[in-house]
C-alpha cells in the first residue's frame, strides 16, 4: 500500500473533532472515527501525494509508525472511506 | 437545573480549542463530548394518530408552538454547517406534518441524511416508491409485537396491520433494508425469533431498543419492563445475533452479564451518550440531553431563543456538566462498573432513583433493591397526550377467567342437590 496512490472516497465527508475526525460515508452510511489528528492529515493529504508513503511523511508520521498507519488505512479502505486512485480514475 | 447532577463543573469547551490528552480511548473521548452530535434525534411534531401506552414523548396533540417550515429549514441549514451527517426524525408521527415530505427532501438536498420513525400510517404505495427512489433516506417502522395481539395491546387496535401494510408497500416498491423497530417488553421478549423472521420476510433489518420509563412509559413501566430472567435471555439472544440486529446501543446495562473485564459488551458504544454524543430537538425547538429525557431537568436550551442549535450544543451549562468527569457514586465500587457504566440516566431519573446509583434494571440486582426503597417519581414537565381517549387508544385490560375456578360459582340459593358437586 505504501507505494500506491490513494485518495479519500468522493462520498466521504470529514468532521474535525477534538480527538481527530469523524468520517461519514453518504453512500453506505458508515460512520468511522479517525482517532488521531495525524491520521486526519494523512487521509486529507492522500489525493495530493504521489503515494501513501509521501502522505505519511508529509503528515510528519515517523517511519517506524508507518506499518501501524497502513493497518489503520486498510481498515478505512475496507469501509470504502479511502480507495486506490486508479480505481477512482476508472470509475 | 443541575441540582440532581452531582459532579464537577465543566473543564473545557468542546469546540476543539482546548487540548485533550491523546491517549484517551474513544469512549473516554466521547464522554468529554464532541463538537457536534453523532446521533441527533429530531421530533418534528407531538401530533400522533396513535396513543401508544408507553410513548416516551407523551405524544398525541400538536403543540401550537411547533416550529414552522421556515424554522425547520433553518435548523437543517445549521445541521449542514455543523456537519451533522444524519438525523433521526421522529415524533409524534412525523409523516402527518403537512410539510414532512418537503423537509425530508430539503434535508437530503443539504447533505443531511434522514432516518425517520413512523407507525406506517402514511407509507402508501406512492410514498414507498418515492422513498425507494431516494438515497440517504432510511425508514424505520415501529412494531412492538410480532403478532397483532401483542402489538395492539400497547400500540392500539389496528396498529399492527398499519405497520405490516407499510412494510409490504416498501418491499413492493423495492425499498432496500427498512428497519423494524421494536421496544422490548415483557410481552414481546419471547417473540425475538419471530421478529427476526418478520424482518427477513420484508428484507428489513431488526432493531431492538430498551423500554424506558419516560413519558407515558412511566405509567406502564412496572407492567411492561422485562423481568430479570427475560433480560438474561435477551442478552444471550443479542450476543448470538451480533451485528445483524441493531440496538441503538440501548442495552449497554446488560453488558454486565459478561465478565467484569467488559469483554461481554454488546456491539456499540456502551456508554450513556446523553449531551455528549446524542441529543434531542423537540417539536418546539427545545433541546434535551437525550430522546428519553424530555423533562425540564434535562433541557439544555431552545434553538430559537438561545442562539441556535450549535450554541446550545456547545455552550449550554447542562451539556458542559454532562461532559465533565462523572463519579460512579454507589456503583463505583461494583466490579462490573466498567461494563455497564451505571446504566441509563433517563431510566434512573424517571423511576425516582439517584443518577449516580444503579440502573433500575441493573443485572446484578442492585436496581431491584433500590426500587424497593423510598423514592419519589418526578412529575412530568410536559404532556401532549390527548385529553379524551381516541378510537386508537390501547386498552391494556384483558378479559380472562380466574385460573382457580373451574366452573361458575355456586349461588347460596342453588336448589339442585348436585350444586357444587364435581365428580
Amino acid at each position: 500500500m505504501l507505494d500506491e496512490p490513494w485518495t479519500m472516497s468522493p462520498s466521504v465527508e470529514l468532521r474535525p473533532e477534538p480527538f481527530g475526525a469523524l468520517a461519514y460515508h453518504f453512500g453506505n452510511r458508515k460512520l468511522t472515527f479517525l482517532k488521531r489528528p495525524e491520521l486526519v492529515v494523512v487521509v486529507q493529504g492522500l489525493a495530493d501525494q504521489p503515494d501513501v508513503r509521501s502522505a505519511l511523511e508529509q503528515a510528519g508520521v515517523p517511519a517506524h509508525q508507518h506499518d501501524a498507519y497502513v493497518t489503520a488505512l486498510r481498515g478505512l479502505a475496507a469501509a470504502d472511506m479511502i480507495r486506490p486512485r486508479t480505481q477512482e480514475a476508472a470509475a | 437545573m443541575t441540582a440532581t447532577l452531582d459532579h464537577h463543573a465543566a473543564n473545557s469547551t468542546v469546540n476543539g480549542t482546548v487540548d485533550r490528552p491523546l491517549d484517551l480511548s474513544l469512549v473516554q473521548q466521547f464522554e468529554l463530548g464532541l463538537d457536534a452530535p453523532i446521533c441527533l434525534t429530531w421530533e418534528l411534531t407531538y401530533a400522533c394518530n396513535l396513543e401508544c401506552a408507553h410513548c416516551l414523548s407523551s405524544s398525541g396533540r400538536r403543540d401550537p408552538r411547533e416550529l414552522t417550515t421556515e424554522q425547520c429549514e433553518a435548523v437543517i441549514d445549521e445541521l449542514q454547517r455543523m456537519k451533522v451527517f444524519y438525523v433521526n426524525i421522529g415524533g409524534g408521527e412525523p409523516t402527518i406534518r403537512p410539510d414532512f415530505w418537503h423537509l425530508l427532501q430539503y434535508a437530503v438536498d443539504h447533505q443531511v441524511g434522514v432516518k425517520f420513525s413512523t407507525n406506517g400510517v402514511r407509507i402508501t404505495p406512492e410514498r414507498a416508491a418515492f422513498l425507494a427512489s431516494t438515497d440517504y433516506v432510511d425508514v424505520q417502522i415501529s412494531l412492538d409485537g410480532a403478532t397483532p395481539e401483542v402489538n395492539d395491546y400497547v400500540r392500539g387496535p389496528g396498529s399492527y396491520d398499519t405497520a405490516i401494510k407499510a412494510l409490504e408497500n416498501l418491499a413492493a416498491a423495492g425499498f432496500k433494508d427498512a428497519k423494524i423497530s421494536v421496544v422490548v417488553t415483557r410481552q414481546n421478549v419471547t417473540q425475538l425469533d419471530e421478529f427476526k423472521a418478520l424482518a427477513d420476510r420484508y428484507g428489513a433489518t431488526l432493531r431492538l431498543t430498551r423500554l424506558r420509563p419516560s413519558g407515558r412509559g412511566a405509567d406502564v413501566w412496572d407492567e411492561l419492563h422485562p423481568l430479570p430472567e427475560q433480560q438474561k435471555g435477551l442478552y444471550d439472544w443479542l450476543v448470538a445475533n451480533g451485528e445483524d440486529v441493531l440496538t441503538g446501543d440501548s442495552f449497554f446495562h446488560l453488558s454486565a452479564y459478561g465478565p467484569a473485564d467488559g469483554s461481554g459488551a454488546l456491539p456499540g458504544l456502551n456508554l450513556c451518550g446523553a449531551g455528549r454524543v446524542v441529543c434531542l430537538i423537540d417539536p418546539i425547538g427545545d433541546v434535551y440531553a437525550c430522546p428519553f429525557a424530555i423533562h425540564d431537568n434535562f433541557l439544555a436550551g431552545n434553538v430559537l431563543s438561545d442562539g441556535g442549535f450549535q450554541q446550545v450544543w456547545q455552550q449550554s451549562e447542562l451539556f458542559r456538566d454532562l461532559r465533565s468527569p462523572q463519579t460512579g457514586g454507589a456503583c463505583a465500587s461494583c466490579s462490573f462498573f466498567d461494563s455497564c457504566r451505571g446504566g441509563c440516566m433517563a431510566a434512573k431519573f424517571f423511576t425516582g432513583l439517584p443518577l449516580d446509583g444503579p440502573d433500575p434494571e441493573c443485572v446484578q440486582g442492585y436496581g431491584e433493591q433500590a426500587l424497593a426503597g423510598d423514592r419519589i417519581l418526578p412529575a412530568p414537565s410536559q404532556d401532549h397526550s390527548r385529553v379524551a381517549p381516541g378510537r386508537n387508544q390501547p386498552v391494556m385490560l384483558q378479559l380472562s377467567r380466574r385460573p382457580d375456578l373451574t366452573a361458575a360459582p355456586v349461588s347460596a340459593c342453588a336448589e339442585s342437590p348436585l350444586a357444587g358437586f364435581t365428580p
